[in-house]
């Protein structure tokens, strides 16, 4: 039998430990949702209509599990402190069918019914190709460069080999020669240009190992596969400089691998081509 | 040829000789703390990795010992990455939670004398032994450890030494230790699984096994149905890289403008399906028995009752079934059919729904208890709380929408980082506090061990929930140094925070390893159930004798959770308690 | 006591012919000494059964890394099949009649001991040398392969056609030593009797030939 000093030690213990928990454990909460509300760290604002679906969706996303966040941390604080051994009896109860049977439809709806409903920016994304009028650009990856190409005034890219990819000769993709259509091809080593407010269909592609295009303000990432050509489409609206970073592992340079993507007006867009046209020349 | 039956059955005598008693053992416990502590090693391993990684990140300029020439490479930085993810993964929250503790406390948890298959037993032990030694002999090759990532995405990891440093027989040995110890593991969860289902004792219903049981089980099913692919693909992986054929490298691939003859016609997202219909089920099975650990500690120290038994068991096998419906969660960004990116993400999003289960009837076990706070109870209660955390972020992940954005940031590594590095890990510690006196004789000291604790769980708040905001930001991983893209200038303040917390947590570690060898020599001798505990492994000595239960007659009549019962005379009944007659009324065992 | 009663019935049960499902309720070992005959014959059967298991998600992984191969793009060149794979398939299915003949308990005629050792160790013998027949044919028709052009390297349905070949030879190799274990193997000092270690060598042996029909069509069919 423990002596009332043994007993209320005890309790003073675990009063301590359940207060401390508790409290590390409110606190961690309290930061956390701080910082999410106040945007101490936030994502840089978007530039196209998708991007707005992709933050309302965070946004969705961010207040459903923000509540279940705090409801959980809370409620165990709560409950860590409240069962503490105060000398008490436990109750004993092994369970409650309603409850279960409440707690899994409600949680299943609920994550089901957000991911459905996060299908929307999906399909715009990736369901739909892009529109017939949309800027052809291809994005070629390598180890550890991006690459841009134009079509030309022809509209129409040349064929390439990978044995006529020669960096120092600046035919960074390998256009064919003998192809006409690629006479007027126009190759920008690191930076893409955009018009704002047309759709643009970039075609991605890499030469060697696995790459992956991520510009932030576009919301958008798609890997560069060897082998494959994937399309990716976006209309940017806001003109601005921006960075391309590369998002998957290819390799010691994975870090430096990054290009700029200049988003301008029609008209700037135009004067651009021209200028690559003659340097290209 | 002789072919008469009964000649089978023979005595199970004791080991004797040092080889047969310590190295060889035959014995489930031997193996048991065998496999703990290979991962014990293996964590601490993964630790300095990690902590070289944050000191390189945040003084890239700085020399760093063990590194020839001083300042870090980038390729020696992803060789980090690639050795801590794989040593982590595999050597650490596959073996410990699982093969450690599972071995351990499988058989006698269920009323067993051993583990089905002793021999195949010892050799799984052995064999996963020899599958580190090959993958850390990685490290002393020419060309030094892999590059590629513990996902080692070809080509990459196919194309050898063309793609970069560190892709020559580095990246071979890694894929051979994988190989190996993926047999390891088909062995061992074969073993798991037939002592479950063939070797009960009397009484031991399948409703009546401890959690902790049902969560070696489930995942001993997910490893045997998981492990045969990743052996596949190694092997796959494994002709690429040494027979010419091209099951992942597709033709064309330029290399600093040469063209790479070799190889021809091969898909990488081949590689990507193959790894992670494995990999999937893999982060369950660090998982399940750390919430298996959790249930079994929190109902013992709130003298509770587990909250809705049933529900846990179908929440354990829904979420085994579930895990292996989901890989292609991972491949959002793949390439892969947008169509099948919007299925999987559904059934990821259900997947949720028996973690949810889960989390509510932890919370059901500690309403209206009576807790007391040991190491083992704090490392449960961090679980959960860690385990919510890492939980929600997956919420965001599982939307190919948003996935676009977060794929391949700290996003990521703060999500899976919260659920196995860390949730996983306290499930370990959790284990450790509650199961060292059976195991070894003696206690841990408490006192020790909950300044381990609140360092710890502190401490890993400060590392992880920060990379959240990284990720937001845009931060990709893998990154060898901050200074290739300017904006992640902004963050290093964040990274410097991380860092220094990182640091701190670590060290914290040696707390534990002090209060751990100093308690295997001389820490308070343990009573036989220092916890008043209910399941069997209480019912024996600490440390038990090699046959457990001493040719004892083993035979179970109720539930593992009977804490509090009211009318009984302690607040816990074990499971091998027999029925009462209680004032004329005759007190049936629970089921 | 009754309940105890029904489960030494089951258990009971268990021996000889089939295997039952373990009773749900416990009833293994009792701790009393290390797992009795009964026991120990359903925990290898277990065992093994898991073990195919395992070997089928194996497979599995060639089997649809193999389909989706083909399925990329038009550049799948069919692999002819060596045709003395057609009497290798039918020196395999032989070797699952012999094992069986070997394994038979009841007989028309009431048999000796010893007739029915020799007439084990006879159909037992065929099946080993069937099994090694079968290795050789299937490095025979790598032999021709070869003599054809057709390396590991030289396009993805060649690569494939060893690399299925190679698994299952690899695997059905390990069962032609588990053959000669319960031949020669002291059954006496064992937790099995070598008629369950030869019913499970069994099991395993007709799991790798129905695996060699499925492997077999699909290379041939699905070329």
């Amino acid at each position: 039998m423990t002596s009332r000093t043994d007993r209320r030690a005890k309790e003073r213990g675990s009063t301590a430990a359940a207060a401390m928990l508790a409290l590390i454990i409110v606190v961690m909460t309290v930061i956390t949702v701080y910082i999410f509300v106040e945007k101490i760290w936030w994502f840089p604002p978007t530039i196209t209509d998708e991007g707005a679906l992709f933050d309302s969706q965070f946004s969705r996303t961010l207040w459903i599990t923000g509540v279940i966040f705090i409801a959980a941390q809370f409620g165990l604080a709560l409950v860590i402190f409240r069962s503490r051994d105060r000398g008490q009896r436990a109750r004993h109860f092994e369970g409650h069918n309603g409850m279960e049977v409440l707690w899994t439809t409600a949680t299943l709806i609920l994550f089901v019914g957000l991911g459905i409903y996060a299908e929307k920016a999906w399909a715009e994304v990736h369901f739909i190709g892009a529109e017939p009028g949309a800027l052809p650009i291809e994005v070629t990856g390598q180890q550890f460069a991006w690459n841009f190409r134009y079509t030309g005034p022809d509209g129409v890219f040349g064929r390439t080999r990978p044995d006529l990819v020669s960096a120092s000769t600046g035919n960074a993709v390998g256009v064919d020669p003998t192809d006409p259509a690629g006479k007027d091809d126009i190759i920008s080593p690191g930076t893409i240009a955009v018009p704002a407010g047309r759709e643009v269909d970039l075609i991605i592609k890499s030469l060697d190992v696995t790459h992956s295009f991520f510009v932030r303000e576009l919301r958008l990432k798609q890997d560069a596969v060897p082998g494959m050509t994937i399309h990716l489409h976006f209309t940017a609206n806001t003109p601005g400089t921006y960075e391309v970073a590369c998002a998957e592992l290819c390799g010691l340079g994975h870090y430096k691998m990054r290009a700029t993507m200049i988003v301008m007006s029609e008209a700037d867009f135009e004067k651009w081509i021209q200028q690559q046209e003659a340097a290209n020349q | 040829m002789a072919t008469h039956a009964g000649a089978g059955v023979h005595a199970h005598t004791a080991p004797t000789g040092f080889l047969w008693k310590y190295i060889f053992s035959l014995d489930h416990k031997v193996i048991g703390i065998q496999y703990y502590f290979l991962a014990l090693f293996s964590v601490f391993v993964g630790m300095a990795l990690s902590l070289l990684m944050r000191f390189h990140l945040v003084w890239p300029a700085a020399k760093v010992p063990f590194i020839a020439g001083g300042i870090m490479k980038p390729e020696q930085y992803l060789a980090l990455v690639t050795m801590h993810g794989t040593i982590m993964v595999f050597m650490v929250l596959t073996t410990a939670p699982q093969s450690g503790f599972g071995n351990y406390f499988l058989p006698i948890e269920i009323g067993a004398e051993d583990m089905a298959f002793p021999v195949l037993n010892m050799l799984s032990f052995w064999t996963t032994f020899v599958s580190l030694v090959v993958i850390l002999a990685a490290f002393f090759v020419e060309g030094g450890a892999p590059i590629g990532g513990w996902t080692s995405y070809p080509p990459l990891s196919a194309v050898g030494d063309v793609a970069g440093p560190g892709q020559g027989a580095g990246q071979t040995l890694w894929v051979i230790g994988l190989a190996i110890f993926c047999l390891a593991s088909l062995i061992g969860a074969l073993n798991f699984i037939t002592t479950t289902v063939d070797l009960r004792c009397k009484g031991m219903s399948l409703m009546r096994m401890p959690l902790t049981v049902w969560a070696w089980l489930v995942t001993a099913i997910l490893g045997l149905l998981a492990f045969g692919v990743l052996l596949a693909a190694c092997g796959l992986l494994l002709l690429d890289r040494l027979a010419g054929t091209s099951f992942f490298i597709p033709g064309g691939l330029v290399f600093t403008d040469t063209v790479l003859t070799s190889h021809d016609g091969g898909s990488p997202l081949l590689w990507q399906h193959l790894f992670w219909f494995f990999g999937h089920p893999e982060v369950y099975i660090a998982i399940l028995p750390g919430m298996g650990v959790t249930s079994h500690v929190l109902s013992n120290f709130s003298r509770k009752p587990v909250f809705g038994y049933k529900a846990m068991v179908g929440a354990i096998c829904a979420i085994g079934f579930l895990g292996f419906c989901v890989w292609g969660h991972h491949m959002f960004v793949s390439g892969m059919s947008p169509y099948s990116a919007f299925a999987f993400s559904l059934l990821t999003m259900t997947i949720g729904v028996p973690s949810a289960i889960k989390t509510f009837n932890w919370l059901g076990t500690l309403w209206g208890g009576k807790i007391t706070f040991t190491c083992a109870m704090l490392f449960a209660l961090g679980f959960v709380s860690l385990f919510v955390t890492g939980g929600l972020s997956g919420l965001f992940l599982a939307q190919p929408t948003l996935d676009l954005y977060f794929h391949d940031t700290f996003f990521v590594v703060a999500h899976f980082h919260f659920v196995m590095g860390v949730a996983a890990i306290f499930g370990i510690f959790a284990g450790t506090y509650f199961w060292f006196p059976k195991m070894f004789g003696r206690m841990l000291n408490e006192g020790i061990g909950k300044v381990h604790f609140w360092l710890t769980f502190v401490g890993v708040y400060c590392i992880f929930m920060p990379m959240h905001f990284l990720g937001m930001v845009g931060r990709p991983r893998r990154y060898a140094d901050l200074t290739g893209v300017n904006f992640l200038a902004p963050l290093h303040n964040v990274e410097f925070f991380i860092s220094i917390a990182a640091f701190i947590t670590i060290g914290a570690q040696f707390i534990f390893l002090y209060n751990f060898i100093h308690s295997l020599g001389w820490g308070k001798k343990a009573e036989e159930n220092p916890w008043r505990a209910t399941t069997l492994e209480w019912t024996i000595p600490s440390p038990p004798p090699f046959d457990n239960f001493a040719g004892r007659h083993v035979q179970v009549y109720r539930g593992p959770y009977e804490f509090s019962v009211p009318g009984a005379p302690q607040d816990f009944i074990p499971q091998d308690e027999a029925p009462v007659e209680v004032h004329g009324v005759h007190n049936e065992g629970k089921t | 006591m009754r309940a105890a009663a029904t489960e030494e019935l089951e258990l009971i049960e268990t021996g000889g012919g089939g295997v039952a499902l373990p009773p749900l309720d416990g009833g293994g070992d009792d701790g009393r000494r290390w797992p009795s005959p009964e026991v120990s014959r359903r925990a290898f059967t277990t065992g093994v059964q898991l073990g195919l298991a395992a070997i089928v998600m194996f497979f599995m992984s060639l089997t649809s890394a193999y389909i989706v191969r083909k399925g990329l793009g038009t550049d799948w060149q069919a692999t002819e099949m060596p045709r003395v794979l057609w009497l290798n398939t039918l020196v395999l299915l032989a070797s699952s009649a012999t094992i069986e003949l070997a394994r038979r308990r009841n007989t028309a005629k009431p048999l000796t001991a010893e007739a029915r050792e020799e007439r084990f160790s006879r159909w037992w013998t065929a099946t080993i040398a069937l099994g090694i027949l079968f290795l050789v044919g299937q490095l025979f028709a790598w032999r021709q392969l070869s003599a054809a052009g057709l390396f590991l390297r030289t396009n993805p349905s060649s690569s494939f056609f060893y690399v299925l070949t190679a698994a299952h030879g690899l695997h059905l190799a390990g069962g032609i030593f588990a053959l000669l274990y319960v031949a020669f193997r002291n059954w006496k000092r064992s937790r099995i009797t070598q008629e369950t270690a030869a019913d499970l060598a069994a099991l395993y042996w007709h799991f790798m030939d129905g695996l060699w029909l499925f492997l077999f069509a699909l290379l041939t069919l699905g070329r």
